[in-house]
């Protein structure tokens, strides 16, 4: 992909540069890098072979797939004579790929899926999940005497049928007869390989061999052993039973039929479900949820209009105020002016999600220092009610944010040399005229793009938000999680993550809207700056 | 360019233009006085009493002994170290824990950070390769759709990871780490290229011919001269991680593996009004060493984001 651009003409003198670079190579590299770089290697080689080892006895093709070929890749580049410019980068790029680039194309694939609550995972989990939830002992069935076996971190059980037949099985795998078994007296008790555990291991881990169920067969609807003592097994069978060719799941107790209609759960024909259900492709449902159901747009375009509005008067209110210390204390005369410069930026250094907590408290209706110092016990509503709370956020922002502007300001100002000043001057020109006509000019091509930096760090300012509101107050009318001083990404979190359900295919459809939303600015700014031609 | 910028002011102050500023010259009537300066010392305390009162309520409510909210507003009238030793004490918060995780995390982090970057800066500062340009606009690109916004799939893509290696899981620092270190190239390699660039190709020609290789180049010649946008790098990582709420909160579950930020917002969410002096102990202990730094660095971050915006 990226090698040395050949820029000699001559094939001869490019083999001689070649060589010489080489010898060069040898002579400078020495043998200490030399070992440093292939014991790297080796590292990087032995964590990719255990991977890929792990992801072998587990089945996981894809994340094979995936560390086999970094691995490759990484071994390639690196034992490759030349190629340096991808010895520089891989190792960047790697995590760039994944956790940036990856993410994102994943976050629209998840956008199209109904993920979240009760649709985790794939219908054979949740046939599981449902057919153990609703296990059931079964009356005088015989008892299986057990030996709880453990092996790296992970249990399995042991069983000696009433016939005298020896199986072995665990969580995820059905019982299997056992020819190898440690008998004493009838009893199976060890197993080569295993560590039986004796009855104080039993005590310890009491809580995790509890939960424990053991299919007896293949087939789920047979019913599964479980223990209540860890020294017998008992049958549990199910009251749901699954009928994998007609694909329906029949409580055995009631006689409803819970049917696959394509919603991604087992439905009643009255509609009732069975939870947990399992994650499908949806298409384009959690778009069309956004921009149709009135309970969904309507907050939708309020956080939006709200987020720019928010992003854009925090970056004129830190400006201005910054701007306007920035020119108060640019004049050379005045004394302290060091002290002032220190003290004022306190705030930008003091973290700045503590800085919304400590304004939360200030500002606390009902015991907060400003409702009942300042204003004398009155119960006024900063965070609470809707508009003065974006009121206070702006105020907050304008606390945590005007010693940043304050600061890059002075520094375009004194960059602005005072020729200009004292010729204008010279021609008559008043104070005012000067700053206008020729310093903001001139400090406004400097910001400029800092204005912009601060515009998209203030357009997903999560902690200010949720620290300082929690994105409240909560607005009743909407359909999901929503307050009146959310921004999209707060939106996006508390769909997510917040509250008793999430919704995961929503919160990543949200995503992809704020998506496109912020590409659109994006190529417009840069249409406007042509910030990408001055690359070179 | 900073260091330039920085020194002008003091340079000018040491000789001032203004004949006015010269003590003695002639007697200045106090009209006078405020018309020229003593109107911004007006503005100048204004503004201090808006950015301190903040941090000082702060320092109060911490050193009020088992104080609420409410009695946190009788600024400075009771004294004690009550909060700071149920701080670290209470089983109620690990806080000390919580110190150790944020300290372990943000330093990992943002020193990976800073060398990836720096690898990638060097090879993109002096290396002409095909994809070149490709990479550094698509690096530009990449950086406009924050890691924020895709943090449903990178919860979900830790779950089905954690599922097969626990390490890389959920709940697991390493794995925080690990998604930081997806957006260290970016905002990060172009603070370097750009100061990287202005670091003389000459001084690798010249220990090129000496023999040295690329990597003795970069290790020995570059890294040194580029280190005051190492430090800036790195500081800024540094509190970019320590700031993160989103993702900190989303993966790191057990409240001994988080961090600062998650462990004091759930600590003081709980019990708002009645934690308070506690929580304002620990807000206290993890400002300090924060403003400590960057009140000494202050002069290179500065420089370092006028330089890299700029540039």
């Amino acid at each position: 992909m990226s090698t040395q651009t050949p820029h000699a003409p001559s094939g001869r003198e490019l083999r001689q540069r070649r060589r010489a670079r080489q010898i060069a190579e040898h002579a400078s590299g020495g043998i200490l890098s030399l070992i440093i770089k292939i014991a790297l290697i080796a590292v990087v080689d032995a964590i990719s072979l255990f991977a890929l080892f792990v992801a072998m006895t587990q089945r996981q093709w894809i994340v094979f797939a995936v560390v086999l070929v970094i691995a490759a890749v990484v071994n390639v580049v690196y034992f490759t004579r030349g190629w340096l410019p991808a010895k520089y980068l891989t190792p960047g790029l790697v995590f760039l790929l994944i956790f940036q680039v990856f993410v994102i194309g994943y976050t629209g694939y998840i956008a199209f899926t109904n993920y979240g609550t009760g649709h985790n995972s794939t219908k054979e989990d949740a046939v599981m999940a449902l057919v153990q939830s609703a296990q059931e002992r079964v009356p005088d069935s015989p008892a299986y005497d057990l030996t709880v076996l453990e092996q790296l971190g992970n249990y399995s059980f042991l069983v000696t049928a009433p016939d005298g037949t020896v199986s072995v099985g665990d969580d995820d795998t059905p019982l299997s007869s056992v020819g190898d078994a440690e008998m004493s007296g009838g009893v199976a008790v060890g197993l080569p390989g295993y560590t039986s555990l004796d009855f104080a291991g039993i005590l310890e881990h009491q809580k995790e061999i509890a939960a424990m169920t053991v299919q007896i067969s293949d087939d789920p609807n047979d019913g599964a052993l479980r223990t209540p003592d860890g020294s017998k097994a008992y049958l549990y069978v199910s009251t749901l039973e699954y009928d994998e060719a007609a694909g329906t799941m029949t409580d055995t107790e009631t006689g409803t039929v819970y049917s696959d209609t394509g919603v991604g759960a087992f439905t009643a024909e009255s509609g009732e479900q069975l939870m947990p259900g399992w994650s499908i492709n949806v298409g384009v449902e959690n778009f069309t949820k956004a921009f149709t159901e009135q309970s969904i747009r309507g907050p939708l375009i309020s956080v939006t209009i709200w987020t720019f509005a928010f992003a854009l008067l925090s970056v004129l209110t830190t400006f201005a105020l910054g701007l306007f210390l920035a020119i108060v204390f640019n004049d050379m005369r005045m004394k302290g002016r060091k002290l002032y410069r220190v003290v004022m930026i306190l705030p930008y250094a003091f973290p700045g999600f503590l800085g919304a907590l400590v304004w939360a408290g200030l500002l606390n209706r009902d015991f907060g220092f400003v409702n009942d110092v300042l204003f004398g016990g009155a119960a006024i509503p900063w965070l609470t009610n809707t508009w003065l709370a974006k009121l206070s956020i702006l105020w907050v922002n304008l606390w945590l944010g005007f010693p940043y502007m304050f600061l890059v300001c002075t520094g375009a100002l004194q960059s602005i040399p005072d020729e200009l000043t004292e010729a204008a001057t010279v021609d008559g020109a008043k104070p005012f005229a000067v700053f206008r006509l020729i310093k903001l000019p001139l400090l406004l091509v400097s910001i400029a793009p800092l204005l912009i930096s601060s515009f998209a760090f203030n357009f997903n300012n999560f902690n200010l938000i949720y620290m300082l509101t929690e994105g409240g107050p909560r607005d009743a009318a909407a359909g999901i999680n929503v307050g009146g001083t959310d921004i999209l990404i707060s939106m996006v979190y508390k769909v997510a993550f917040d509250g008793a359900t999430s919704d995961y295919g929503l919160a990543s459809a949200f995503s992809i809207i704020i998506f496109v939303v912020v590409a659109l600015v994006a190529i417009i700014s840069f249409k406007q700056t042509k910030a990408l031609e001055d690359l070179n | 360019m900073s260091r330039t910028q920085n020194a002008s002011p003091a340079t000018r102050q040491a000789v001032p233009t203004n004949p006015a500023a010269l003590p003695g010259k002639r007697p200045v009537s106090a009209g006078r006085w405020f018309r020229a300066t003593g109107w911004r010392h007006l503005v100048g305390i204004i503004v201090i009493i808006y950015a301190v009162f903040p941090l000082l309520y702060v320092l109060s409510a911490s050193l009020n002994p088992n104080g609420t909210l409410l009695s946190s507003n009788g600024l400075f009238a009771r004294i004690g170290l009550d909060s700071y030793v149920t701080l670290f004490t209470s089983p109620q918060q690990p806080y000390a824990a919580w110190f150790g995780n944020t300290l372990f995390i943000g330093l990992t982090a943002s020193v990976c950070t800073v060398f990836l970057g720096a690898l990638a800066a060097y090879a993109f500062s002096r290396m002409r390769f095909r994809g070149r340009r490709f990479g550094l606009v698509s690096l530009l690109v990449v950086q406009i759709f924050p890691q924020l916004l895709a943090v449903v799939a990178i919860f979900l893509l830790l779950n089905t990871i954690g599922e097969i290696f626990p390490i890389l899981g959920i709940d697991n620092q390493v794995a925080l780490i690990m998604v930081y270190l997806g957006g260290a190239l970016g905002v990060n390699t172009y603070l370097m290229y750009g100061f990287f660039n202005t670091v003389p190709t000459a001084l690798d020609e010249a220990a090129k011919i000496d023999g040295a290789g690329h990597a003795r180049v970069f290790f020995t010649i570059i890294l040194p001269l580029v280190s005051p946008i190492l430090a800036v790098v790195g500081l800024l990582s540094f509190i970019a991680t320590t700031n993160d709420f989103v993702i900190a909160s989303v993966v790191l579950v057990s409240p001994e593996k988080q961090t600062l930020a998650v462990g004091l917002y759930q600590f003081v969410s709980q019990e708002f009004t009645s934690n308070w002096s506690v929580f304002a102990a620990g807000a206290v202990l993890a400002a300090l060493p924060v403003m400590a730094l960057f009140l000494y660095l202050q002069k290179y971050i500065v420089g370092g984001l006028v330089a890299g915006s700029v540039k």
